[in-house]
């Protein structure tokens, strides 16, 4: 419980490693390294610390019996939120406050809990509508939903641990800030801690000598306590803060060699392209603040969307503004252009960037804020979202994108596109959790793969374009080479690693295969854009390998394989990319004890009123071939095609062919999106929109302007000439020279003489006794 | 009965004080006067109690007091004005004109 309430200490320790870097990073015998190495071992070993307490947390929780009665059902869910406060929640208070009422009348007159007064004593407005007919519903909604997921017949309710304080008190509105524990962000601590602990062991070696090293390591520092910043959010107020904070760190990151024009063009494309998004994120967080009854709280925004009390309408359209964020931070179609590019900065920070921090944010808040999503986009029962769209547009045409790129970095980074848009469908598809535990195996197996490309291009003289400048490397960089293609085959989804079964969780909860039942929904094409997805990445790591590994050394020099400081951390990440796939087990290997199945499922997916009931697919063994044969036919395609130098007719085909030709331009001008943001959308503010509002502004607007000064000048003479020298002048004087005349005269009644105001004094009084006597008495 | 000769005793003494407020030139004898007023507004006082209750004996005595007070405030001003000036003349202390 200790780690659970004081888990802020985390990103408060890497925000006090940077500014202790910052400040002596310089004069330190390591330039400052050593400070935030041991800033993030130590909240490793916080977050293990935290997730392990997480695992007897859990199964200390109350399990809910599959046929409760209603009441029992939604007494359980509100008691299994007893470790959020009062102040945190205000949709939460008022559930609890009308639970104790419903419990009195039920024991006075066996009244049913569902229809206990909803005029909560001293509870909020917004909190009041949660309880009602609602809950009955959503909960015998729920009981069914556990009974096909769980096939003990019993669920565990999740037990979030919220801690918070106020942060801005208006009488409108509480905003607190804290954090918010459960299995998801415990998930996240630990992928953000491990990631980001190998990343800075790396760069150790990697940025060795850099001429700002330790502006570098302080900004790593800054990066990571950032995102655990972002991911114990409490509120989405908080959250925005957390993804801004993350933005302006991967900015500062990926312009680290700002001298060069082009890196700190990506850098500010990267912040720019972000920016479009953030605008999304700001309109559908307020429509969320409002739609909540002017509550941050991620909790309250969660349980009202859950219970149906948020409007379809304005689920819809916030989810909507969502999307568009979750486009621009996650490189999501069509605002996918900042990712490659950011391959500008360091290989370690594109290694923490996809892996750890930056884009899953945009897949994180989606996790977080599941039910807005759920009803908003209708995701259950359905065929087609906007989200699904844009994941599997993403995941297919990332993929074909990665084919002509020779920079082997960009490869990795399309990669992640895809990759990205994988998540982003399984979540619109309704499979979360084969979203998050995508999200878990790719981290490790994609950072193992980023600083692959890191030891590589060290031996090569820092160049990352593997068509000319590498090439038979895999004798002389052996444990480069395992590590590498270890990270390829978890990528390409070859089982048994890794990547094999979070992928194959995601294809069959798209709920298209024939045969998979237990699926939230049907979504045929997005599918099949996915297999053809799972084809292409296995095609396209197979022509990295080689051209990387394979052939003659194409670069100049001698390359040497890289020191323990790099090895290390891609043997570490290469073991956990093949090995992590065990952690979520499909519960039909029935074979195996029940304690080793769907640990994933059960420690990180919520349970409970703050989280829609999902279902959960099968495992289909039919599906499992197929993904698999997908993925080892692209391999084989494309090793024929570069080792054996089969399709002849195939190579050379874009110089001979207009059609191809044509294709490989598309592709080439990654499908002309570039060409489309800066030559017409720019192109046409600068240009023609530029030149009207220029012409607009200094005609008419200048002429308005000008009228009216002109005008005003007019007026202002004449007035100057008639009224306020004449009229005003002459009042003014007048008053002045009255006042002199006046004072002048009474001047000398002030004589300074006691006795004579004396006498005046005595005078008066006569006379306004005489006044009295005469006239009152 | 007697009272209308209190009251023009009073009266007269009043008028001999405002005299003196008004004529003298020296601070000792203008606050002299000032207690001649006062002193007549205390014969009224008392004249009055006789016939209409003892309050006006209580209010004398005040008056009294008052008097007593502002005399010594009085006669502390007049010395330090003769310390400073070596004059005690009211017609010199006339620096708050206009």
């Amino acid at each position: 419980m200790w780690f659970f309430t004081h888990v802020w200490i985390m990103p408060a320790l890497m925000a006090a490693s940077f500014v202790l870097i910052l400040l002596f990073g310089k004069r330190l015998p390591f330039k400052g390294a050593e400070v935030g190495i041991t800033a993030v071992a130590i909240c490793l070993v916080f977050a293990g610390a935290t997730a392990f307490n997480w695992f007897t947390w859990s199964a200390d929780s109350p399990k809910l019996a599959e046929n409760a009665p209603e009441a029992q059902a939604e007494a359980a869910e509100v008691g299994a939120l007893s470790e959020v406060p009062n102040q945190c929640s205000n949709v939460v208070s008022g559930l609890r406050s009308s639970e104790s009422e419903g419990e009195s009348s039920a024991s006075g007159a066996e009244a049913p809990a569902g229809e206990a007064p909803t005029s909560g004593t001293s509870t909020t407005e917004g909190a009041a509508p949660a309880i009602g007919p609602g809950v009955g519903e959503s909960a015998s909604a729920a009981v069914p939903a556990a009974a096909t997921s769980g096939g003990s017949g019993e669920e565990t309710l999740t037990r979030p641990i919220v801690r918070c304080a106020s942060w801005i008190d208006t009488n409108e509105a509480l905003v607190t800030w804290g954090t918010q524990i459960d299995g998801l962000a415990v998930m996240m601590l630990v992928i953000v801690t491990i990631i980001s602990l190998l990343v800075h062991i790396f760069s150790t070696d990697y940025v060795h000598g850099d001429r700002r090293y330790t502006h570098y390591f302080a900004f790593l520092s800054l990066f990571t306590g950032s995102m655990l910043f972002f991911v114990l959010s409490q509120s989405t107020l908080q959250m925005i803060v957390g993804w801004e904070l993350v933005g302006v760190c991967s900015f500062a990151l990926i312009g680290h060699w700002w001298e060069e024009k082009p890196n700190s063009d990506a850098a500010l494309k990267a912040f720019l392209t972000n920016r479009v998004g953030d605008v999304g994120l700001l309109v559908g967080m307020i429509i969320l603040f409002f739609a909540a009854g002017r509550s941050f709280s991620i909790l309250d925004i969660n349980i009202l969307a859950q219970e149906g009390e948020i409007r379809h309408g304005v689920l819809l359209v916030a989810s909507l503004c969502l999307i568009t964020a979750v486009m621009s931070k996650s490189g999501q179609f069509i605002l996918h252009t900042w990712l490659p590019d950011a391959m500008a900065g360091p290989t370690p920070v594109s290694a923490l960037i996809h892996a750890a921090t930056m884009v899953v944010a945009g897949i994180y808040m989606v996790a977080r804020l599941y039910p807005v999503f759920f009803d908003g986009l209708a995701i259950s029962g359905s065929s087609v979202n906007a989200l699904a769209v844009v994941g599997a547009v993403t995941a297919l045409f990332g993929a074909l994108l990665a084919f002509v790129q020779k920079d082997i970095k960009k490869v990795l980074a399309y990669s992640t596109v895809s990759q990205l848009g994988f998540m982003v469908t399984s979540l619109a598809v309704g499979a979360w959790t084969a979203a998050m535990f995508h999200l878990f195996t790719h981290a490790f197996f994609k950072a193992c793969l980023f600083l692959g490309a890191g030891s590589l291009s060290h031996a090569c003289h820092h160049s990352f374009n593997m068509v000319d400048d590498m090439g038979g490397l895999r004798k002389i960089m052996p444990r480069t080479f395992a590590t590498y293609l270890v990270g390829t085959l978890a990528l390409a989804g070859i089982f048994p690693l890794s990547g094999f079964w979070s992928k194959d969780e995601i294809l069959t909860g798209t709920g298209s295969f024939p045969g998979s039942d237990g699926a939230n929904g049907s979504y045929h094409v997005m599918m099949v854009m996915l297999l053809i997805a799972a084809f292409c990445t296995a095609a396209y790591m197979t022509r990295t390998i080689w051209y990387a590994f394979f052939g003659e050394f194409r670069g100049h020099g001698h390359p040497h394989e890289s020191g323990p400081r790099i090895t290390v951390p891609l043997i570490i990440l290469a073991t956990l990319g093949a090995v992590v796939g065990i952690a979520n087990l499909p519960a039909e290997f029935d074979f195996l004890p029940e304690g080793v199945l769907t640990r994933f499922e059960k420690f990180v997916e919520p349970v409970g009123l703050y989280f829609p009931a999902i279902t959960h697919a099968s495992f289909n063994p039919a599906l499992a071939v197929v993904s698999v044969v997908v993925a080892l036919s692209g391999m084989l395609v494309s090793y024929l095609y570069f080792w054996k130098g089969a399709f002849k007719p195939l190579q050379g085909l874009s110089e001979r062919n207009a059609l191809a030709r044509r294709g490989k331009a598309i592709l080439i001008n990654k499908y002309g999106f570039d060409w489309l943001y800066t030559t017409v959308i720019v192109g046409f503010v600068k240009g023609p929109l530029a030149r009207a509002t220029y012409w607009f502004n200094q005609t008419v607007l200048d002429g308005i302007v000008n009228g009216v000064g002109k005008g005003g000048v007019r007026a202002g003479q004449f007035v100057y000439d008639n009224i306020d020298q004449t009229v005003v002048d002459g009042a003014v004087n007048g008053a002045g020279a009255a006042a002199s005349g006046s004072g002048g005269v009474l001047r000398h009644l002030q004589t300074g003489r006691i006795q004579q105001y004396t006498a005046l004094f005595f005078a008066a009084a006569a006379i306004l006794a005489g006044v009295f006597i005469l006239f009152v008495g | 009965m007697l009272l209308n000769q209190f009251l023009l005793l009073a009266a007269v003494l009043f008028s001999v004080g405002v005299y003196g407020v008004i004529v003298r030139k020296n601070g000792v004898l203008v606050l002299m006067s000032v207690e001649l007023i006062l002193n007549a507004v205390n014969i009224n006082l008392i004249a009055f109690s006789t016939f209409w209750g003892l309050s006006g004996q209580v209010f004398a005595l005040f008056v009294i007091a008052v008097a007593a007070a502002e005399v010594g405030v009085g006669l502390a001003i007049v010395l330090l004005i003769y310390r400073n000036r070596r004059s005690v003349d009211i017609d010199q202390l006339d620096e708050l004109k206009g």
